[in-house]
């Protein structure tokens, strides 16, 4: 494999990893906690480092998914003593930890390459140059090893505790009285998502994390009426989302990670406009539609109220209704246009007068009014 | 070091300061409309703004500069906002993918600015994590216009504000334009975010415009002092911050700020009185023995409440059972009150409190609703 195409994949792998839990922060309404653990690992990080003083040992992992996990237990803390807010907590607790990580690496770690920038921004073009090799074999890029183990690992635990989870984030209530533990289930949502968040950071930084864990699932969310199609979807979009930004950022040049989150933004874009049921798009094609087929009926029942009566040659002409109705001409004739085309409406010379049809529906109408 | 000698010192404490003031001041709105974490993604999102004015004018003087993270910052607001009313998207995904998209289209810029020859790109980076040493006498000038400005437009609609935050919807009833307002005041948000970017970075903004709030929450329960007490921690912890750091070496400003503010913020949860955890912590130690009383007892005693002029009038088990919880010992619970005479039995499986055991649950609703309030 040539290196882009490495790198293409850790892009990939890291993508489909971050969306499984991440359908379950944006359900869940906890999207924000990945944000607060990806900055909190920092001083994990740090500190194992001062312990190893080796920047490639396990240990760093170990110690950084084990501060994203106290992250989480600070915030639940500061939220049970119902002093502070939900969204406050997570914004006390993770620049209070990332601050402590910033200051011990300016104090203690300036003579290393531990750099915040490289914790923030990560640098996808440098992952295939760090290898798993046994022996004398070179395995490929340690990152693909690795994220492919949490991917792995994310899919199977989610898939064993598919009901367990679904129920928690449906209706936590619910779970807790059918003697479910809603409170371990949160804990280990969240201990997959510091997991993820830092196998993830040091091949993509830790905005990227949080851009890979949010937008696809958020994506799939307007697209999805059921929560298996949405994780399947999220998926599907998260590596969409990796292979445009790997290619966009090949073409021009420039951060794969930065290019990657773009990507994932557009992608959520796009389906907020164009989604067929929930897109903006669909949503003003529905009310335009509404519109005219509340006009028709108001046409209708403005014709019925009149074609027997002395005024019906003034009231029914086609070209006085505009007036009659108060409605602007084009307005008006594409009302008719549209009654005329479902057989609602029938001409007599200049007259135009409900059809059986449009009188059943102009009576329907008036009965619901009066109803 | 002494700071009415040292220029820079100076320089750096007035801009800390300024930046305390008004994100302490306007961070206590957010706090209270649940926006805190408004702050961390206006200020993420800002990037691509300042990447974008450096790449057009090549120039990195504070004003366009900061005009430009404070356009970016206020059109991903704008976008969180289309998202939650136009869809089904939870707000908060919102703010979090707006902030990390923006900021990934953001170091796209950065990485494009970074491939040019010239060497004036050098020192954007101070944006990401903060520089406040690097803060020149411009640069503080400008941050105190605008903070200044913030501030009294702030005290100009500080009733409007008020309405917004407490009862957006009783502001709507009487006409008020309760969506400009919001408008207006994330406008200021930002430019209180913007202010602070040279000074604490992308990643610490958002505990300026919570902390102070938060700590100073804890302090009181009305607004006009709580926004001033958050002003007045704002102010106190940016200057402490960067006297710290002048004085000690390799301490950098902005994370320094930031721990004065969570010691700050740790030490009010503690502390206030009436309402902290130590004062809450002598309370309950009062009124433990009344409030760990057994769920079945109350649950008796709810249903006890029915008859109030039949003491005696007695309660199936199984009733008391769909009310507790699955899987609960009802039987042993009941066995236990006996025991300790807080429920009788009056008559074939039926049940009621005693005098003593009404008395307990009382004590017990009474001890509740004081802990709540």
């Amino acid at each position: 494999m040539t290196p882009e195409l490495e790198i293409l994949a850790i892009a990939v792998v890291t993508a489909v990893a971050a969306a499984l839990p991440g359908t379950y922060l944006v359900l869940r309404r906890t999207a924000m906690v990945s944000d607060a653990i990806s900055h909190a690992i920092l001083p994990g990080i740090v500190v194992a480092f001062f312990l190893t003083r080796d920047l490639n040992s396990p240990l760093l992992l170990l110690a950084a998914a084990l501060t994203g996990v106290l992250t989480v237990v600070l915030i639940e803390a500061l939220i049970r003593t119902r002093l502070v807010p939900e969204d406050a907590s997570i914004g006390l607790v993770f620049p209070a930890l990332f601050s402590i990580g910033v200051i011990l690496i300016s104090r203690g770690a300036s003579d290393v390459h531990l750099d915040t920038d490289a914790v923030l921004l990560g640098e996808l073009a440098f992952a295939p140059f760090h290898r798993l090799t046994v022996g004398d074999a070179d395995l490929g890029p340690a990152a693909l090893w690795s994220m492919g183990a949490i991917l792995v690992v994310n899919a199977v635990l989610i898939l064993l505790a598919w009901k367990e989870l679904k129920l928690a984030t449906v209706d936590a209530g619910l779970a807790a009285l059918l003697g479910f533990q809603p409170l371990i289930i949160h804990y280990g949502l969240m201990t997959m998502v510091s997991v993820t968040a830092v196998g993830a950071f040091d091949a993509v930084g830790s905005i990227l994390v949080v851009a890979l864990m949010i937008a696809p699932p958020a994506t799939a969310y307007l697209l999805a009426e059921r929560l298996g199609p949405m994780i399947g979807l999220a998926a599907i979009i998260a590596a969409a989302g990796a292979v445009l930004g790997w290619a966009g950022a090949l073409a021009l040049d420039v951060s794969i990670a930065g290019s990657i989150a773009t990507a994932s933004g557009l992608l959520f874009a796009v389906a907020f406009l164009l989604a067929p049921q929930r897109g903006l798009v669909a949503q003003a094609q529905r009310r335009s539609g509404q519109r005219l087929d509340f006009a028709v009926r108001m046409l209708l029942v403005h014709l019925l109220h009149h074609e027997e009566t002395p005024e019906v040659a003034e009231e029914c002409r086609e070209a006085g209704l505009h007036r009659h109705l108060g409605w602007r001409e084009s307005w008006t004739r594409r009302v008719v246009g549209k009654a005329e085309n479902r057989a609602l409406i029938s001409r007599r010379g200049e007259l135009v007068l409900p059809t059986d049809q449009g009188r059943r529906l102009a009576d329907d109408a008036v009965v619901g009014f009066s109803e | 070091m002494d700071f009415f000698s040292d220029y820079t010192l100076r320089v750096v404490a007035l801009g800390s300061g300024v930046l305390g003031a008004a994100a302490g001041a306007l961070g206590s709105f957010a706090y209270l409309r649940r926006q805190s974490l408004v702050g961390d993604a206006l200020s993420h999102a800002a990037l691509p703004g300042i990447a974008l004015v450096f790449l057009l004018t090549g120039s990195k003087a504070p004003l366009p500069i900061m005009i430009g993270a404070a356009l970016a910052g206020w059109v991903a607001t704008v976008a969180v906002r289309l998202v939650v009313r136009r869809s089904r998207v939870p707000y908060d995904s919102a703010l979090g993918m707006a902030l990390a998209v923006f900021f990934g289209f953001g170091l796209v810029l950065l990485t494009q600015i970074q491939k040019r020859p010239d060497a004036a790109q050098a020192g954007l980076e101070s944006f990401l994590f903060g520089q406040a040493a690097s803060l020149l006498r411009e640069d503080v000038i400008v941050m105190s216009v605008l903070g200044t400005a913030c501030l009294i437009l702030l005290g100009l609609l500080w009733k409007e504000f008020k309405l917004l935050s407490f009862d957006s919807e009783f502001g709507d009833s009487l006409g008020r334009p309760m969506r400009r307002l919001d408008g207006i005041f994330t406008l200021l948000l930002v430019v209180a975010v913007v202010i602070g970017l040279r000074t604490v970075g992308v990643v610490l903004m958002s505990a300026m415009v919570v902390a102070p709030a938060a700590a100073a929450r804890q302090l009181t329960n009305r607004l006009a002092p709580m926004v001033v007490l958050a002003a007045a921690i704002g102010v106190f912890s940016g200057v402490t911050g960067a006297v710290l750091s002048s004085m000690v070496p390799r301490l950098p400003t902005g994370p320094t700020i930031v721990l004065v503010l969570s010691t700050i913020v740790v030490l009010s949860l503690i502390f206030a009185p009436d309402r902290g955890l130590l004062w809450r912590w002598i309370k309950l130690g009062r009124l433990q023995p009344a409030a760990a009383l057994d769920p079945v007892l109350m649950h008796l005693y709810a249903l006890a409440q029915q008859h109030p002029n039949e003491p005696d009038h007695g309660h199936r088990v199984g009733v008391l059972r769909t009310m507790s919880p699955v899987g609960a010992d009802v039987e042993q619970a009941l066995e236990d009150l006996l025991n300790r005479g807080l429920v009788h039995g009056v008559g074939d499986e039926l049940w009621a409190p005693t005098p003593i055991g009404r008395r307990e649950a009382e004590r017990a609703i009474e001890a509740q609703t004081e802990m709540s309030s």
